[in-house]
């Protein structure tokens, strides 16, 4: 076993790491999000306050194809529902109590869970370690690249021409590509997308998310996804030990 | 109307951040809620992908962001970085509108 001293800087060597790359990705959300018509005040909010990538992409994604407020609140909370099994793992591992856990909250996302439990092996201190670079590597990162995007793209005059919208699905497939490596999750997020697309011209904007959404849950647990322990996609997104979930 | 939905949307999900490190541990272990939550994520995200590559303004389409969904998923499959994915799929899409192969 490694000692706390031995995995230390590779610890901080690969928060940086994880940092830029996410940070990189944050361009084209600052990006997207000013091409939904979000303000660049706006759209850095949601990177200070909500702080969690595939609910910030979803959030602008509803508003800009004329969803309603609830809707779009709804849909971001639904896919930050894992962020609270993250923060169930992370608990009894960071032993934290009082305001501390207020820090660590914000902090709680895929990649830093995902880096801590790769470092469990090596003791709590590296555990803590790595989840705390890794969280605010990212956080810095990720609000400085969508800072960037947001004033670079409103300097862009019609997105179109860029092919930017183009850019959001390919965002949204990228996110949810990891996590496709089973059956099960291949069939839930094929029908989301075919019943979405049909239901789009017949309920209002924003609804045909929820209902494709419970259609593909639903699929997904008719045709067993998450029921064997060695599955990677649902391992990744309920916070089980997988160093390979980041990022 | 944008601040408000920026807000709330921000304020529920730091609040399921921090609801997992104050509920009582059982509440989260229910195996049919673990699962289904495992599931959410992937099938709202794909349901995003449908409707951003299929759909203009309530209605069906076939535009050029098909051949960059396309382009997308060649890059995802070679394991390209995550901007790349994104860049090539603009790029490709941006250049099929040049070109006036679709609108």
């Amino acid at each position: 076993m490694a000692t706390f001293e031995e995995t230390r800087g590779g610890i901080l060597r690969d928060a940086l790491g994880i940092g830029l790359g996410t940070g990189a990705y944050a361009l084209s959300f600052g990006a997207l999000a000013v091409a939904s018509g979000l303000s660049v005040l706006q759209t850095q909010a949601l990177s200070v306050l909500m702080f969690t990538g595939a609910s910030q992409f979803a959030m602008i994604g509803v508003l800009a194809t004329g969803g309603g407020a609830v809707v779009a609140v709804a849909t971001a909370a639904l896919i930050g529902t894992r962020n609270s099994f993250y923060a169930l793992h992370m608990s009894p591992l960071l032993g934290m109590r009082g305001w501390r856990r207020l820090p660590a909250a914000q902090l709680t996302i895929d990649e830093s869970t995902g880096m801590a439990l790769a470092h469990e092996e090596a003791g709590p201190r590296s555990t803590r370690l790595a989840f705390w670079a890794t969280g605010l590597s990212i956080y810095v990162l990720w609000n400085l690249g969508t800072l960037i995007g947001a004033v670079g793209a409103g300097l862009l005059d019609d997105p179109a021409i860029y092919g930017l919208d183009a850019a959001a699905p390919a965002a949204f497939l990228a996110l949810l590509w990891p996590r496709l490596g089973t059956w099960p999750m291949r069939l839930a997020a094929g029908s989301a997308l075919v019943v979405a697309v049909i239901a789009t011209p017949l309920l209002r904007p924003g609804i045909p998310v929820l209902v494709a959404g419970a259609v593909g849950v639903a699929v997904g647990l008719a045709t067993g996804a998450g029921s064997s322990p060695d599955e990677s996609g649902s391992t990744a997104a309920t916070g089980d030990r997988s160093p390979e979930a980041t990022p | 109307m944008i601040w408000a939905t920026v807000l709330a949307g921000s304020a529920a999900c730091y609040l399921l951040k921090i609801a997992g490190y104050v509920v009582p541990e059982r509440w989260l272990e229910i195996p049919a809620v673990r699962r289904a939550t495992a599931l959410i994520p992937v099938a709202l995200l794909a349901a995003l992908v449908g409707i951003w590559t299929f759909t203009s303004q309530s209605e069906v389409t076939v535009d050029a962001r098909i051949l960059g969904l396309a382009t997308a998923v060649v890059a995802l499959l070679l394991r390209a970085p995550f901007l790349v994915v994104i860049v090539s799929a603009a790029v490709v899409t941006a250049l099929a509108r040049a070109l006036g192969w679709l609108p």
